[in-house]
């Protein structure tokens, strides 16, 4: 039970990471990684949310008709996100107008539903926390390594402290102004798979070749 | 209104500079006839909510929205999150069964694309960057019907791409979903050479 439940939490880190292997939620992800300090905002919100929205939905499965159940899926999931826009709203307030719309897209962030529906409707309330913290936390690796990237390139800073001194200061780096722009995140995350699916291979997709043309694994 | 129009389309794609609809544009657009589907579905819906969401915003959830029943300092913005999810979600099942009644032709080609669109980050990412920038209600048909076009343009454009690279040799760790973010950045790119330009 305890090492399973310790699975539950870590496999979602790499192996079954929800942005490089499931594609889900990249939505709402890459906006937010110009700087560190989004980056880890939006990663703890959502793992906030997740977190929540697991257990509750495990807690109340056996009751659920499966009929509506998106409905409340998804009404349970905006109430939480609600909570967490206002929580943010509330003690950080210029974290949350740096967000803009990005805290309250995770409603439609789709790991959290994702997790909802693949995980916390068939499973008990433990392993559903921990497959909801581990998917939140293998979320927020990518996002800060994305933006571990950006920022000292992009700004010459890390977490809002100078790193890398800059020209106007009388230092010698250059920022890189293409690395705030939305093209380098996508690079970057490509970037990304392919050191994982290098280090991985089991990860590595079939060839396709000239004849299949079926949908991609993934959910929308 | 065109500056607005273009800027929707172009400068701030949904898509490729605010990486909304990401889930959906890398899962359905691996056929051209597929992604066309679903882009035309993305205009038709971003088209109605943007402006219906509009209306429901200033009306009922705004800060004094409802100073007439004499209650003056309730502030329902809060509920904005849910009452658009609510809205999106209605607004996609009349349409699919209005299509199905009416018009079953493209009930059949559009179908299966609208319960997607229903979870679709842009849709939602759209009303509410409407609310966030406060624009009016022709401001929000405009922004609508825009960043739906662009939506559009940029799946189709992509998938276009990736039936093409079908036919290429990609290192083995790069292919797929890898190669698929590359060309989305390169598309990207090639988006952000449109800034600045005005016809006005």
């Amino acid at each position: 039970m305890a090492k399973s439940s310790w699975r539950h939490l870590t496999a979602p880190l790499i192996d079954d990471n929800p942005v490089t292997l499931q594609i889900l939620g990249i939505c709402s992800a890459l906006a937010v990684t110009t700087s560190m300090a989004t980056a880890l905002t939006m990663g703890l919100a959502l793992m906030a949310v997740l977190a929540g929205a697991s257990t509750a939905i495990s807690l109340i499965r056996n009751h659920l008709p499966s009929s509506i159940r998106l409905v409340v899926q998804i009404t349970i999931i905006a109430a939480l996100v609600i909570v967490a826009d206002q929580v943010l709203r509330a003690f950080a307030y210029e974290m949350s107008q740096r967000l803009s719309v990005f805290v309250g897209l995770i409603v439609t962030n789709c790991i959290v539903l994702g997790r909802a529906e693949a995980f916390a409707m068939r499973n008990p309330v433990v392993p559903s926390l921990m497959d909801a913290l581990g998917n939140g936390l293998g979320y927020s690796l990518v996002l800060m390594l994305v933006a571990l990237i950006r920022e000292p390139l992009g700004s010459g800073s890390l977490f809002g402290w100078p790193v890398l001194p800059l020209v106007e200061t009388g230092g010698w780096f250059q920022p890189m102004g293409f690395m705030l722009l939305a093209p380098s995140a996508f690079f970057i995350i490509g970037g990304l798979i392919w050191v994982i699916r290098t280090l991985r291979p089991e990860q590595v997709e079939p060839f396709e070749g000239l004849s299949s043309a079926s949908a991609h694994g993934g959910t929308p | 209104m065109t500056d607005l129009f273009l800027r929707a389309v172009f400068q701030e794609n949904l898509a490729l500079t605010f990486f909304l609809g990401m889930c959906t544009f890398l899962a359905v657009s691996k056929r051209v006839d597929t992604a066309l589907g679903l882009g035309v579905a993305m205009i038709v819906v971003q088209a109605i909510t943007v402006p219906v969401n509009h209306l429901i915003f200033q009306g009922l959830l705004i800060d004094g929205a409802w100073a007439w029943a004499g209650l003056p300092e309730v502030d329902l913005s809060f509920l904005k999150l849910i009452s658009f999810i609510g809205v999106i979600a209605a607004i996609v099942q009349i349409l699919e069964m209005t299509l199905d009644r009416f018009v079953p032709v493209l009930h059949r080609s559009l179908g299966i694309f609208l319960p997607l669109i229903t979870v679709n980050c842009a849709i939602l990412g759209g009303s509410l960057f409407m609310v966030e920038r406060r624009y009016t209600l022709p401001e929000s048909m405009v922004y609508g019907v825009g960043t739906g076009v662009g939506w559009a343009l940029a799946i189709v454009a992509f998938a276009a791409i990736r039936e093409r690279l079908r036919y290429a040799d990609v290192p083995d760790g790069l292919r797929g979903l890898g190669m698929a973010f590359v060309v989305t950045g390169l598309l990207s790119m090639a988006f952000a050479a449109f800034v600045g330009v005005r016809l006005s």
